[in-house]
């Protein structure tokens, strides 16, 4: 019944996948148990003693290093975030170009007052004005509607303090930047981050079942469980090769003194561009956090979190007894 | 066979969203307790701290912040902070045009200066186009004529143990910041206050009773309670001091500096946020440290908790 893979030895999977897979374990499950009954029941063989093998194979799957890093970031990038917030909260409007142009926000968080006379928290995006009260805008302070852009529960101080939010901000964006770099430095030169993020030539041309399964939320077992699929390389990719960094330079290039150095805000078209590309992309990153979580937690979320915090991460895989061959 | 890890799933599930829970929300509340505490002040000081480590080893005397040109002049320069100094004195010189002003250059100087705004005006001047950038995080673009700061302080020579300048402002706080919160910031300028913060604005020192202040949103003028009347300082080092495009000006965009923008005299001091940009100077006087004047920050924005070094 039991089928024990040599502890010790490294798993190397067919795609050449490597990690390092200290122990492997079999366990049998009866088909009564965990709904798997449906799986035996519906196939060809059919009978009261049919017995549902269920491997499951530990891997090592995240190094303490790549551990640490993610659960660091974790920590500065929401400081980063409520701090940020804060900070915006201070002139809550975006603009193009080198200097800004008042009367002509590309985005804007207010408030003014309806027709009857009561105030409404407005949001405007080139153009368009949408009534967000209660979140952006206008919200409530201790029991009290106040006129602020994001609401005290976003930002970091939760009462307006542009000075201790630069100060949160400053402080968690170098412990982001050093806690990047070693992450980059490490994943680059182990090779981590290749096998990491860069699919696979048989990946890229399964591109479209990709995005089907993910709609159906039908999640890799066995096999390609062993390695990111192609949404996740790409989406880790993004985040990491181009959100992240971006970051950084829009953040440096609002720096008069890091401008005098290297005219950094000419890459993005002058410094207020600069600001409100920090401000898109760190929309986008909310985004990513959003899915991430979604998904960490719709495809086992037992599971992701033990590998992220031990390393530890099982694959399971279905085997038919009767010499039916390893099934998915 | 490998040991199972104990705990059944439903409950390790459980046990970790619940654990995430309670992290999340006691991380919030402790995030503002240790911020708080005077460690925690000083821990959330260090990435100020290394934020002018850092821009001190990269910048040079050579290095040069951004120039214009004048096609990209902002049609609006937005005057911010005080816009008209609500002090007698100022208002007496204003009326006559500031002609009985006298820039005062003093402290630790060989040789004293009192120069009219027509002795600067005959003094080789510097005229440069750039981006003001204010801390709150709008961007306006002027152009701007006045004397190298560079040139008044060898004139006037400075002594050995000189290590700061100090701008000594006519416009008093107080009375120019009692602003409704909760807007958005168009009526204020250098000031970080304008938009809204007020209880930040008038925190002495930034040291105390920020938790009491929090919260507040429109009141929190708790400076007439307690505090003498604060005039706005500023101060540099010598290293910005003497930066060729540290100018006193005189004229914004070709005519004499306007009134909401600081005349007779604002400092230029580029690389530098828009509070280090002192308005209505009336007084440059260099000292060894600044920990006596004012709440020994180093400024008027900096007693408020901003960083000294405006580099970013």
């Amino acid at each position: 019944m039991a089928h024990p893979v040599k502890p010790g030895g490294p798993f190397r999977s067919r795609k050449g996948f490597r990690f390092l897979c200290r122990a492997a374990s079999a366990v049998t499950e009866g088909a009564s148990r965990r709904g798997r009954a449906q799986v035996a029941a519906g196939s060809t063989l059919s009978g009261p003693d049919i017995v549902e093998t269920v491997r499951r194979r530990w891997m090592f799957r995240h190094p303490l290093l790549i551990r640490l890093a993610h659960w660091i970031n974790v920590v500065c990038l929401a400081i980063l975030l409520m701090s940020g917030l804060q900070i915006f909260n201070a002139h809550p409007a975006l603009y193009w170009g080198s200097a800004s142009t008042f009367d002509r926000p590309f985005v804007a968080i207010t408030n003014d007052q309806r027709d009857d006379g009561t105030p409404r928290g407005i949001l405007y995006v080139a153009g368009q004005t949408f009534d967000t009260t209660g979140v952006l805008g206008l919200s409530n302070l201790n029991g009290q509607q106040a006129g602020r852009a994001f609401p005290s529960w976003a930002t970091l101080p939760a009462h307006q303090d542009l000075a201790t939010g630069r100060r949160w901000h400053f402080l968690f964006a170098w412990a982001f930047v050093i806690n990047g770099l070693i992450y980059l430095l490490y994943g680059i030169g182990t090779g981590q981050l290749r096998r990491r993020l860069i699919p696979d030539g048989d990946q890229m041309r399964g591109f479209g079942s990709s995005i089907r399964e993910h709609l159906t939320l039908h999640f890799p077992e066995g096999d390609e469980a062993k390695r990111y699929n192609v949404l996740q390389k790409l989406s880790y990719l993004i985040v990491v090769a181009v959100l992240l960094p971006l970051m950084v330079l829009t953040g440096l290039a609002m720096s008069p003194g890091v401008n005098a150095v290297v005219p950094l805000p000419d890459l993005f078209g002058g410094r207020q561009s600069a600001r409100t590309v920090h401000f898109i992309v760190t929309n986008l990153l909310v985004l990513f956090v959003i899915v991430h979580v979604l998904l960490v937690l719709l495809s086992g979320v037992a599971n992701n979190m033990r590998s992220m915090i031990t390393g530890w991460f099982v694959i399971e895989r279905r085997k038919l007894p009767a010499g039916s061959g390893e099934s998915r | 066979m490998r040991p199972r890890l104990s705990l059944p799933k439903p409950h390790r599930r459980g046990f970790l969203t619940a654990a995430a829970g309670l992290l999340g929300v006691s991380a919030l509340g402790g995030c503002e307790r240790f911020a708080a505490s005077p460690t925690g002040r000083r821990a959330l000081k260090a990435g100020e701290d290394a934020n002018m480590f850092v821009q001190r080893l990269l910048l040079t005397p050579a290095s040069l912040a951004k120039e214009f040109p004048d096609s990209q002049i902002s049609p609006w320069f937005k005057p911010n902070g005080t816009i008209d100094p609500p002090d007698r004195a100022y208002k007496a010189l204003a009326a006559r045009s500031f002609e009985g002003f006298k820039l005062r250059v003093d402290g630790l100087v060989e040789r004293p200066q009192d120069l009219s705004l027509a002795d600067l005006r005959a003094l080789p001047a510097r005229t440069q186009t750039t981006r003001h950038d204010c801390v709150e995080g709008w961007s306006a673009i002027g152009k701007w004529t006045g004397v190298p700061l560079a040139d008044l302080l060898s004139r006037a020579k400075l002594k050995p143990e000189g290590r700061y300048v100090v701008f000594h402002c006519a416009d008093t706080m107080d009375q120019g910041n009692t602003l409704e919160g909760g807007g958005d910031g168009e009526e204020t300028d250098e000031a970080p206050t304008g938009n809204a913060n007020p209880s930040m604005t008038k925190q002495s020192g930034g040291d105390e009773s920020r938790k009491d202040s929090g919260g507040q949103q429109a009141t929190g003028d708790d400076a007439a309670s307690g505090g003498t009347p604060v005039r706005y300082y500023e101060s540099i080092d010598l290293v910005d001091a003497f930066h060729p495009q540290t100018i006193l000006a005189y004229e914004m965009n070709g005519e004499a500096l306007p009134v909401s923008n600081g005349a007779p005299l604002r400092l230029r001091v580029e690389r530098n946020l828009g509070y280090k940009q002192a308005k209505y100077v009336m007084r440059i006087e260099v000292v060894e440290g600044f920990a006596h004047i004012g709440g020994g920050k180093g400024g008027y924005w900096e007693d408020q908790g901003y960083a000294w070094y405006a580099g970013i």
